[in-house]
């Protein structure tokens, strides 16, 4: 039994933004473990005060560099929702397109940018481009695949030029979009090999219970819109989120935490996974059997497998996606839109975890009110209780201070906090 | 200037040590420099990164070029960012937030800011400034404009200054280039764009995509921006959303200051 160990984290490296994290036990009482969040705010519940409705998006989307599709798409839908309008069929198939390259995208980034180099023992992707260049390669060919799937959808891989309220400013080319099909189904032989090099990693085996929120699939895996879910057996709907989240100020942390049923709750891959195991596609349900990922996981490490299940998912539902819009013939563009007093909510799944933006407009259609809920946001209480539990559940196991301090960057980096964004 | 010897603005011209660094931003500067799938080998040929937080945990103090993002927002970014002056051979700004305060300076037009905070925070206050842009605080050497800053013009200016070549910007406005692209302009579709003022540099991406400019880039050299308003309000073009755009990224601030002020008699 080991009494003493102290780890001081003062800036985690591969994660968007600045965190720290500090544990601290003395004659094996946890004196001390923390998830702490200094990054500065931007204000942009404040900043979107008093501005028209055509600039939400715009502003909005800057919230973060990373999960910018959901933001931007995210505060298309509190518009659209509070100006009562509904997508058209083939809006909402482009925006879900656009939405699930975001998810591959990210997920593929975290997967072998930020997280890989623990498993391989490295300090960031870069010594892996000359001894294991067939790996980064892959992971250049999926990033590539879905950027250049949301260049030719959204106009733009980040901050995207052409989604905007009603729809888009344009559609894509039909001929470059259907090239793609092809480029899908290589990409799924990827995401084979990807699990493959997975199935090599030690995955900690630690867990703790907790509770688990998303987006309710109805019928298909949930990404933009709908209810709200709890693994604790919470639901509501989508303009209830602010009960879904009861958001609080913290001394330590200049972002929010959120709370549920319990002291905390957790958002993201997993959470979805967990709350929507049936929706999967087929072939993403089978490598979750390979990993043995199986609703509820309460091992905050499997995130990564859930993220790895959901590029498998999103790369067979984009195909099928496409394949839907090069069968019908194109609408217009997008709709008009009429601005009225009111409010509208979005809950939209971004790769971390479900995000709410929900604005109120005066009859001029300008924001008298904003309110962002960022899932990074959503999983720091948990962290945090994550982080105290592993403290002493690793230094009663007699671990040394390194290797404590290694799985907790570990555990938080699971999470793919997007901490700038959650400060906002 | 061009330079035949071994350094350039004295930094080495072989694989000079890189850092990258984040101020106030939604770092997506530094991801369009991972998101270079294509070519980031090369550019990794080309300098040696010694700090990129958002990628690596090796960190070092010694670098010949820092790139920084973000705005400046709080007492302890001046004393960092002041410190990577003090050890960076060259500064360079990059994209709108590094260069004029970004999307992130549009909390200063409520000059109040503890109305900002409160909206935010409510009762639990936290450290605030108003937005500066790194120029406020430090010598910038280079600026890479944008929001975000164009992949190409980031390899770019690397290259140019690994092989000492002197940095130019266009100093031409949006409209030439969109031209070019022969797209349809936004004007004869009744929407605003910002593209006769702001500086070209990023292809027209935004009319390229049928969405008017917003001005990320900054003014133009020359730029003309009492008749650009005249284009739009003889089409109809709202005030508001003139002033909308020129507000948004910080490029115009002066211009849109005074715009603001002129429109709403103060208010924000
Ligand atoms: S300039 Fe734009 S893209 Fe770059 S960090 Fe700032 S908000 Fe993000
Ligand atoms: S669309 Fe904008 S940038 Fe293009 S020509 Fe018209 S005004 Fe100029
Ligand atoms: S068109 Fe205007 S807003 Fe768009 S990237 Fe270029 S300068 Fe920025």
């Amino acid at each position: 039994m080991k009494v003493n160990c102290s780890v001081n984290v003062p800036r985690l490296s591969r994660v968007e933004g600045h965190g720290a994290i500090r544990i601290k036990i003395k004659d094996g009482r946890v004196e001390h473990a923390s998830w702490e969040v200094v990054e500065t705010p931007r204000f942009f519940e404040a900043i979107l005060s008093g501005k028209r409705w055509e600039n939400a998006p715009v502003i909005a989307g800057r919230i973060c560099g990373i999960c910018s599709i959901s933001h931007t798409l995210a505060s298309i839908r509190a518009v659209e929702n509070a100006f009562s309008m509904t997508p058209t069929e083939q809006t909402r198939n482009l925006r879900l397109l656009l939405k699930h390259m975001e998810t591959l995208q990210s997920h593929v980034l975290h997967l072998y940018f930020l997280a890989a180099p623990d498993f391989l023992g490295a300090g960031s992707v870069f010594p892996l481009i000359e001894s294991a260049p067939e790996v980064v390669a892959r992971a250049a060919r999926l990033k590539l695949l879905a950027n250049d799937l949301c260049d030719c959808v959204g106009g733009r891989r980040l901050h995207p030029t052409r989604t905007v309220v009603g729809g888009f400013t344009m559609l894509p080319d039909r001929k470059e979009l259907s090239l793609f099909s092809k480029r899908l189904v290589a990409a799924t032989a990827d995401l084979m090999q990807t699990a493959e090099l997975f199935t090599t990693f030690g995955i900690p085996d630690f867990a703790r219970e907790t509770e688990f929120v998303s987006l309710k699939g109805d019928g298909a895996y949930p990404f933009l819109g709908g209810s709200l879910i709890s693994s604790d057996g919470v639901e509501k709907q989508e303009h209830e989120y602010a009960g879904m989240t009861n958001e609080f100020t913290v001394s330590r942390s200049t972002s929010k935490w959120a709370r549920l049923s319990r002291e905390s709750y957790a958002v993201g891959a997993l959470a979805r996974l967990n709350n929507n195991f049936g929706c999967l596609h087929p072939s993403a349900g089978e490598i979750a059997s390979l990993f043995r990922l199986r609703p509820v996981c309460h091992n905050p490490y499997m995130n990564n497998i859930a993220q790895l299940v959901e590029c498998v998912h999103v790369a067979n539902e984009s195909a099928r996606i496409i394949d839907t819009l090069l069968d019908t013939r194109w609408d217009e563009p997008k709709q008009e839109v009429t601005p009225r007093a009111g409010r509208g909510v979005a809950a939209v799944e971004a790769p971390r975890g479900i995000l709410y933006h929900c604005y109120e407009f005066d009859e001029t259609g300008h924001i008298v009110k904003a309110d962002c809920v960022i899932p990074t946001g959503q999983n720091h209480a948990n962290i945090q209780l994550d982080l105290e539990y592993l403290a002493a559940r690793y230094a009663s196991e007699g671990m040394t201070d390194r290797d404590i301090s290694l799985l907790a960057q570990m555990l938080v980096r699971s999470y793919d906090p997007c901490i700038s964004c959650s400060v906002h | 200037m061009p330079n035949s010897g071994k350094t350039y603005l004295g930094v080495p011209v072989s694989r000079p040590r890189a850092a990258f660094f984040d101020f106030s931003s939604c770092e997506g500067c530094q991801l369009q420099i991972l998101n270079n799938e294509a070519t980031l080998l090369d550019f990794l040929s080309l300098v040696q990164v010694v700090n990129f937080r958002e990628a690596m945990t090796e960190e070092s103090d010694e670098y010949d070029i820092a790139f920084v993002e973000g705005s400046i927002t709080r007492p302890d970014e001046v004393e960092r960012l002041k410190a990577i002056r003090s050890r960076a051979k060259v500064l360079v700004a990059l994209g709108s937030c590094a260069c004029f305060g970004g999307v992130n300076q549009l909390k200063n037009r409520f000059r109040d800011l503890l109305w900002v905070n409160k909206t935010v925070y409510g009762d639990a206050a936290v450290e605030t400034d108003f937005v500066r842009r790194l120029a406020d605080v430090v010598a910038v050497d280079l600026m890479i404009y944008g929001c975000p800053v164009r992949k190409e013009e980031v390899e770019k200016v690397v290259t140019n200054v690994v092989i000492g070549k002197e940095i130019s910007y266009p100093k031409y406005p949006v409209c030439m280039e969109c031209k070019a692209g022969e797209n349809i302009c936004l004007f004869d579709l009744g929407e605003a764009c910002l593209g006769p003022v702001t500086r070209a540099g990023c292809g027209a991406w935004c009319p390229g995509n049928r969405a008017g400019c917003w001005g990320c880039r900054g003014p133009a050299d020359d730029a003309n921006i009492e008749q650009m308003k005249r284009l739009m309000r003889e089409r109809g073009i709202p005030e508001e959303t003139i002033l909308d755009r020129l507000e948004c990224f910080g490029g115009f601030r002066e211009v849109s200051e005074t715009f603001r002020l002129e429109m709403t008699k103060g208010k924000p």
